[in-house]
C-alpha cells in the first residue's frame, strides 16, 4: 500500500484542478462532490496506508518515495521525495481526516455563496499544499508546502472579496507570516550551505555530527526556524494576523486557522528537534514565547465579543502552549495536543459556523442567547468542544493532552516550573473565557430569530468531531489512569522520549485550575446578557495588548513615511530627466508622421539618394 | 547585331527610374502612383538585364524574372488596396485623406 502515498497529495491537486478548470461549467451539486471525495478519497488511501504502516512498520520506521529529481546544481541535488514517518503519518491523517470532515460540512455550509466552486478549488488546493508540507522529505518540498498554505489562507481569507475589509485581512496575514517565511527561508539556505544538503533525515544527521551543543551556527539556525514558526503558527511577535483571519468562511478558519496550516509550525520544531537539542538557547525561547503567547491570548480572548474570534485567540492560546511542550521537549506532548486541538478546535468553529448559519451570519456572542434549547446540535457540539479545550478533566481528550504538556513541563527543572505556572494559569483562564462564551451565547433570554434545519452534511461533522473530543484522548493515559502509551510508542522513533512529573500533585493543581475557570465563568456569567463596560483595561485586552496599534507606529508609518519621503529625491530625479527628454523628442518626432504617402516616399527617395551619393563620394 | 553599350542601357535605366520615381512624388492618383512604381521596377529590371548582357551572364535575366514575379504579386495586393480605399472613401486621392497621421 505505501506506494500509493503520491496519490494522497495528487488527489486534492486533481480536485482543484479540475474545479478551476471547470468553473462555469460544472453544477453545484458536481462542484461539491468533487470537493469533498477529492479529500475523502485522499483520506481513504492515507488510512490504508496508516493501517499498513501500523501493522507491518517499515525499516526504520520510515518509507521514503523519490517522485522527481528538481534540480542538481553545483553538487546540490534536490529531489521531490515522500517521507512517510509516524510524525507525518498523524500529520497526514489529521489534515485528510478532519479536512474531510470539514469540507462535507462547508458543502452545506457554503450553499447558495458566490463563488462555491472556486471555494472548493481553494480548500482542495490547501489540503494538497498541507500534505506537500508534512510529507515532504526535504526542506525545499517542505517549503513549497509552507508557501502553498500560505497562498492559500491569503486567498481564502479573502473569499468574500467585495468587502476591501476582507482583503485587507488577507494581505496583513499574508505580509506578517511573509516576515516569518523569509526567516525560515534564511534558515534553510543556511543550513543548505553548511550542512550540503537539503535532506531533512540527512541535514539532522549532518548537524549532530559537525555541530557541536550551543554552537553560534546552530543557534543562528533554530532561531530563523522558529521565525517562520511563529509566523505561521501565530505566536508572538508575529500574532497580529490571526484574529482579523477570522473574515473567511467559517469552515476556512475550521480547516487553516485551527486544525492543521496554524500548527505547521510545531511540526517545523518536532521535525528539527535535533536542531533545537544543539540550541538550548533557541529551544528555551520556544518555550517562552508559547507561555507568553498562551497568556496574552487567553486574556484577549476574555474581552472578546464575536464569537470566532474569541476561538481565534483560544487557538493562539492552544498553539501556545504546543510551543510551550516543545520548549520544555515534550515533543510528543506537542503533538498529541496538536492531534486533540484540530479535533476540539475543528469541532469549535463547525458549531459556531452552524450557529452562525442559523442566525444570518451574527457572530456576536451578546445578540445570541437562550440557543441552547433552540439549536440542540450545535449547544451539545459547541459544549462538548468547550469541555475539551478547558480540560475538563477524565472526559475529554482535550485534558490528556494538556496533562501530558504540564507534566513534561514540571519534569524540566526550575525554567519549567515557570513555564508550569504559566500553564497553569493559562488553563484557569481558558476555562472562563470559553464557558464565558457558552453561558453567554447559549443560556439566557434570546436575542435573535433563528431559522431553518441541519442537514446530514452539518451534522454528521458535528458529531465525528465530538466523539473523537471526548475518546481521541484515550490514546495516551498518565501513569495515574492506567498509563496507556499508544501515540508515544508510535513517536518513538522520530522524537525523543516526553519526561513525567512523578507526582499527581501537579497534575491535581492543573485539573483544578481549569475547573475553577468553568466555575468562575458560571458564577459571572449566569445570568448575563449584558456587553462589558468600555473600560480602558477592556480595551487594551479587545485589541490584544495593543501589538497591532504598536505595529502600525513602528513599522507601518515609518516604511510609509519614508517611501513618501523619499519619493523625489535624486535619483529619481535623473530617471525622470530621461523621461522627459523621450517625451520632448517624441513630440518632434511624431510631427513628421503626418499620414502623406507621397512625403514618406520623398523622404525614401531623398534618404537612399544622399547615402549613395555618401558612398560615392568617400 | 552590336551590342548595346553599357553606359547607354544604364543610362535608360536611371532615365526610367527617375521618371517613375517622379511620378510617385508628383502624381495624387494612387491608380498612376501605382503605375509609376511599376515603371521604377521595370527601369531596375533594365539595369539587370544590361548588366547580364555586359558580361554575358544568364543573372541578370534570372533577376529579372525575379522582379517580374515582385511586380505583379505587388500589384496584385496594390490594386486590392486601392478598390478597398475606392469603396471607403470613394476617391482615389492620396492626400485626400490620411488617417494615418501620428
Amino acid at each position: 500500500m505505501h506506494e500509493l502515498l503520491w496519490l494522497v497529495p495528487t488527489l486534492p491537486l486533481l480536485g482543484s484542478v479540475i474545479l478551476m478548470l471547470g468553473a462555469g461549467r460544472l453544477s453545484i451539486r458536481a462542484e461539491a462532490a468533487t470537493g469533498a471525495l477529492s479529500v475523502g478519497f485522499a483520506a481513504v488511501i492515507a488510512f490504508t496506508i496508516a493501517g499498513g504502516f501500523l501493522l507491518s512498520p517499515p525499516a526504520g520506521a520510515a518509507y521514503e518515495q523519490t517522485l522527481w529529481r528538481w534540480f542538481d546544481v553545483g553538487g546540490l541535488s534536490v529531489t521531490i521525495g515522500l517521507r512517510l514517518d509516524p510524525l507525518s503519518l498523524v500529520m497526514m491523517l489529521v489534515i485528510t481526516g478532519v479536512g474531510f470532515l470539514i469540507h462535507l460540512f462547508a458543502t452545506e455550509f457554503m450553499e447558495g455563496e458566490e463563488g462555491y466552486g472556486r471555494f472548493f478549488a481553494y480548500l482542495n488546493l490547501f489540503v494538497a499544499a498541507m500534505l506537500l508540507l508534512v510529507l515532504g522529505n526535504n526542506f525545499l518540498t517542505l517549503y513549497t508546502g509552507w508557501e502553498g498554505v500560505g497562498l492559500c489562507s491569503y486567498l481564502l481569507i479573502g473569499f468574500w472579496w467585495r468587502d476591501p475589509a476582507n482583503g485587507l485581512a488577507a494581505r496583513k496575514a499574508f505580509i506578517v507570516t511573509r516576515i516569518g517565511d523569509t526567516a525560515l527561508l534564511i534558515g534553510l539556505l543556511l543550513i543548505a550551505s553548511r550542512l550540503g544538503t537539503l535532506n531533512i533525515a540527512g541535514a539532522m544527521h549532518n548537524a549532530a555530527q559537525s555541530w557541536p551543543a550551543g554552537s553560534p551556527t546552530a543557534t543562528l539556525a533554530a532561531f530563523l526556524l522558529l521565525g517562520g514558526a511563529a509566523g505561521k503558527s501565530a505566536q508572538l511577535p508575529l500574532q497580529t494576523w490571526l484574529p482579523d483571519a477570522m473574515a473567511g468562511p467559517t469552515p476556512v478558519s475550521a480547516l487553516i486557522h485551527a486544525a492543521t496550516m496554524v500548527t505547521a509550525g510545531v511540526y517545523l520544531i518536532a521535525r528539527t528537534h535535533v536542531l533545537f537539542l544543539l540550541a538550548p538557547a533557541a529551544q528555551y525561547t520556544v518555550g517562552g514565547i508559547g507561555a507568553a503567547t498562551l497568556l496574552l491570548a487567553g486574556f484577549s480572548a476574555l474581552a472578546q465579543n464575536d464569537i470566532k474570534r474569541i476561538l481565534a485567540y483560544s487557538t493562539m492560546s492552544q498553539i501556545g502552549y504546543m510551543f510551550l511542550a516543545l520548549g520544555v521537549g515534550a515533543w510528543g506532548a506537542a503533538m498529541f495536543h496538536l492531534l486533540t486541538h484540530a479535533f476540539f478546535k475543528a469541532l469549535l468553529f463547525l458549531s459556531a459556523g452552524a450557529v452562525t448559519m442559523r442566525l444570518h451570519h451574527e457572530q456576536d456572542i451578546f445578540k445570541m442567547g437562550g440557543l441552547a434549547r433552540r439549536l440542540p446540535v450545535a449547544f451539545w457540539s459547541f459544549l462538548t468542544g468547550s469541555a475539551a479545550l478547558a480540560a475538563l478533566p477524565l472526559v475529554t481528550a482535550g485534558f490528556y493532552s494538556k496533562e501530558a504538556i504540564l507534566s513534561g513541563a514540571w519534569a524540566d527543572g526550575n525554567s519549567g516550573r515557570v513555564l508550569w505556572a504559566a500553564g497553569v494559569f493559562g488553563a484557569f483562564i481558558t476555562g472562563l473565557y470559553i464557558f464565558r462564551a457558552v453561558f453567554i451565547a447559549f443560556f439566557g433570554e434570546a436575542h435573535t430569530e433563528v431559522s431553518g434545519r441541519y442537514g446530514w452534511r452539518v451534522i454528521l461533522p458535528l458529531t465525528v468531531l465530538s466523539v473523537l473530543s471526548v475518546l481521541g484522548g484515550l490514546i495516551e493515559l498518565p501513569p495515574a489512569f492506567g498509563h496507556v502509551t499508544l501515540l508515544s510508542n508510535l513517536l518513538a522513533p522520530v522524537l525523543p522520549a516526553t519526561k513525567e512529573a512523578a507526582s499527581v500533585v501537579p497534575l491535581l493543581v492543573a485539573s483544578l485550575a481549569g475547573l475553577l475557570g468553568i466555575g468562575l465563568a458560571a458564577v459571572l456569567y449566569w445570568r448575563p446578557a449584558r456587553p462589558p463596560a468600555e473600560t480602558p483595561l477592556w480595551r487594551f485586552w479587545h485589541a490584544a495588548a495593543g501589538f497591532d496599534w504598536l505595529y502600525e507606529r513602528l513599522l507601518v508609518r515609518p516604511v510609509l513615511w519614508a517611501a513618501r519621503a523619499g519619493a523625489d529625491d535624486m535619483i529619481d530625479s535623473v530617471y525622470d530627466a530621461i523621461a522627459w527628454t523621450a517625451r520632448q523628442v517624441h513630440e518632434q518626432v511624431r510631427r513628421t508622421q503626418s499620414g502623406r504617402v507621397r512625403l514618406y516616399t520623398a523622404g525614401l527617395a531623398i534618404g537612399s539618394i544622399s547615402l549613395i551619393a555618401i558612398a560615392m563620394i568617400r | 547585331m552590336t551590342a548595346i553599350p553599357l553606359d547607354q542601357g544604364l543610362g535608360l535605366a536611371a532615365a526610367l527610374f527617375a521618371l517613375g520615381l517622379a511620378g510617385v512624388l508628383v502624381r495624387r492618383n494612387l491608380l498612376f502612383m501605382l503605375m509609376s512604381l511599376e515603371v521604377m521596377l521595370n527601369a531596375a529590371g533594365v539595369a539587370f538585364v544590361v548588366a547580364g548582357a555586359r558580361w554575358a551572364a544568364a543573372d541578370g535575366q534570372i533577376m529579372f524574372i525575379l522582379v517580374l514575379t515582385f511586380a505583379a504579386s505587388e500589384v496584385s495586393v496594390g490594386l486590392a488596396l486601392i478598390l478597398l480605399m475606392h469603396r471607403r472613401n470613394s476617391t482615389l486621392d492620396a492626400d485626400a485623406n490620411y488617417h494615418l497621421r501620428g
